[in-house]
């Protein structure tokens, strides 16, 4: 008997169109799979189940009367920095209080436009700032996975977007939103055993989703597996106007590249991948995936990216300044927190606001990003980084007069124990190490459950392709996929 | 290039950040930290090279629109989060003596 919870994506709509399962009866499962898990995991920050029930008895309504969007009636998560309209957005920070948009970000905006449920907001770093989503306000989310030898042990869903990896993997929602500056949605996705894709940069408006690092920032969905994230995709994509920097170019219908064929495809591994530190079964598992490739008639070619051990430092100056700009505006003002004291003037109130506002990672990174752009030191770091990015991006470049995508390790270990690696920021910044890069060059990365470790925890592969070439990335993710079958399920689900 | 306590209490004040004591200590530590891991970029030879601003993977020209108001009239929305307004106006410690 298949249960509400059981349906991917794909299957749900395909239910749902044979009146097999109506929304209400799909979201009312999700809604007590919510209630039944998210005390343990902390994946919700706000569940809005009785605005879902209400939205999903309309999206009903309109379905008997042959009004059928691309998602109509599908429950999803959205990670908390998306505003939504109506529903409070904290982006995993006290510094936004109770705010409350008054407006709906333009993905948000899109899912609802083509029919979709929402449950409600997902926990995330503070800021998306994180590999662990231990830095959220609203207290850290757990993985749903555990260590077979060690099942008291919490393990981190990873970050920022854990809230989504865990609520997928969980089964508290059919898919999610999330959002990808230097791996924050790869490498959840790889440490929660679902599937997550950054696109191109532009592909996604990134108008109404809380600001990080303006021109790394990305959306994309995390899902149960690939061709659940194309479908999210093609509805999450599209130019907007009210994004200068969203591209104006026609969205590919992503779940047909699912199923084309790899046969003929040149598939490029990089050598300076191959590091130390990256976990022996990961390297096992990367050359399994190429294996696989290989079986289904796509070519493995050697190649080269040069600059690769640049690309973290290179981050760490980049993302930083333009994190310090754009939290700039958080001042007490205009919304959110305020702090003052009797005798505050403008200037302690903005101090005091931002000093209790902001968790210690955010002040650590304002802090960076504000003196690599002060006077004196902006040439030296923050220019010198523009042009390293410069070179990573001609790696890529260069690297596609060779082959058509290429396959990388999505993580360089499997997901760690809550308490661990807090204390040394340097040491948390290694984790994405492999997804980085693409964020620099503005290329799509989409992160593919393919194993388990020995601890029976999931590893992930990652597919990066040739900026708008997503559909190239889908097809090769899809055939990891298949060849991979991973049918493993965490330990805590619906 | 390694910050003294004055250099971060210099940056929390452009950042507008108010820091006791202890965290100016904690943050020396971890910034000189970061700092020091970042300084490898300088050994890459960058002569010649344009600094890749934006985050476009494709040369795009920034598209303009008509110079048009498109938005307004929506105080009370704009002023609905509001911590202090007075009337249509944000409220704020007085500025001016």
């Amino acid at each position: 008997m298949m249960r509400p919870t059981d349906y991917t994506i794909a299957e749900g709509l395909r239910a749902l169109d044979k009146r097999e399962i109506s929304s209400v009866e799909l979201t009312g499962a999700y809604v007590k799979a919510i209630e039944a898990h998210n005390p343990r995991l902390n994946a919700y920050i706000t569940v809005t189940a009785e605005t879902a029930m209400e939205a999903a008895r309309a999206s009903d309504a309109r379905r008997a009367k042959g009004e059928v969007g691309a998602l109509e009636g599908i429950p999803l998560g959205i990670k908390d920095l998306f505003c939504t309209e109506g529903t409070r957005t904290t982006a995993g920070s006290k510094i936004l209080g109770e705010f409350v948009p008054p407006y709906e970000s333009t993905v948000s905006g899109n899912l609802k436009r083509d029919g979709a449920v929402f449950l409600g907001k997902l926990n995330l770093d503070e800021f998306a700032m994180g590999s662990s989503n231990t830095t959220s306000a609203f207290g850290p989310v757990e993985n749903p996975w555990s260590r077979a030898n060690d099942p008291a042990k919490r393990l981190v869903p990873g970050g920022s977007s854990g809230g989504s990896a865990a609520a997928v993997a969980a089964r508290l929602a059919m898919g999610a939103t999330a959002t990808d500056t230097g791996g924050s949605i790869r490498q959840p996705a790889a440490f929660c055993g679902i599937a997550g894709i950054k696109p191109t940069y532009g592909r996604c408006s990134r108008w109404g989703i809380v600001a990080f690092a303006s021109s790394l920032d990305q959306a994309g969905p995390v899902a149960r597996n690939v061709e659940d994230c194309a479908i999210l995709l093609r509805s999450m994509a599209g130019f907007d106007p009210k994004d200068s920097t969203s591209a104006d170019r026609p969205v590919p219908d992503f779940a047909a590249a699912c199923t084309r064929s790899v046969k003929g495809l040149r598939i490029g591994v990089p050598a300076e991948y191959t590091m130390p530190g990256l976990a022996p079964e990961i390297e096992a598992l990367w050359q399994q995936g190429l294996d696989w490739l290989r079986d289904a008639g796509a070519e493995i070619v050697p190649i080269s990216l040069p600059h690769t051990k640049y690309a973290l430092p290179t981050y760490y100056v980049v993302a930083p300044a333009e994190a310090s700009s754009n939290l700039a505006r958080y001042d007490g003002v205009r919304y959110g927190l305020r702090v003052t004291e009797r005798d505050s003037d403008l200037r302690d109130l903005y101090e005091r606001t931002r000093a209790a506002g902001f968790g210690a990672e955010v002040r650590r990174r304002i802090m960076i990003g504000t003196y690599v752009l002060s006077h004196g030191y902006y040439d030296a770091y923050y220019l010198k980084a523009q042009k390293v990015r410069a070179l990573i991006a001609r790696d890529f470049t260069q690297a596609w007069e060779k082959v058509d995508a290429i396959v990388t390790p999505a993580t360089p270990t499997s997901a760690f124990p809550m308490d661990e690696r807090q204390d040394d920021p340097v040491t948390m910044y290694l984790n994405d190490v492999f997804t980085v890069p693409a964020n620099l060059a503005g290329l799509p990365g989409l992160a593919v459950p393919a194993g388990l470790d020995g601890q029976g925890l999931p590893l992930g592969l990652q597919v990066i392709g040739k900026a708008f070439d997503e559909e190239t990335v889908f097809a090769v993710g899809a055939a990891l996929e298949r060849a991979a079958n991973f049918t493993a399920k965490p330990q805590v689900m619906a | 290039m390694s910050l003294d306590a004055a250099a971060v209490r210099r940056v929390a004040n452009l950042a507008r950040l108010r820091l006791d004591e202890p965290e100016v200590q904690k943050l020396q530590a971890e910034i000189n930290g970061i700092l020091g891991w970042i300084e490898q970029l300088q050994a890459v030879n960058t002569d010649g090279v344009e600094p890749m601003a934006g985050g476009s993977p494709v040369a795009v020209a920034l598209p303009w629109r008509k110079d048009a108001v498109t938005d307004g009239g929506q105080a009370d929305a704009v002023l609905r989060n509001a911590p202090d307004r007075e009337g249509e106006y944000f409220g704020v410690p007085k500025v001016v003596e």
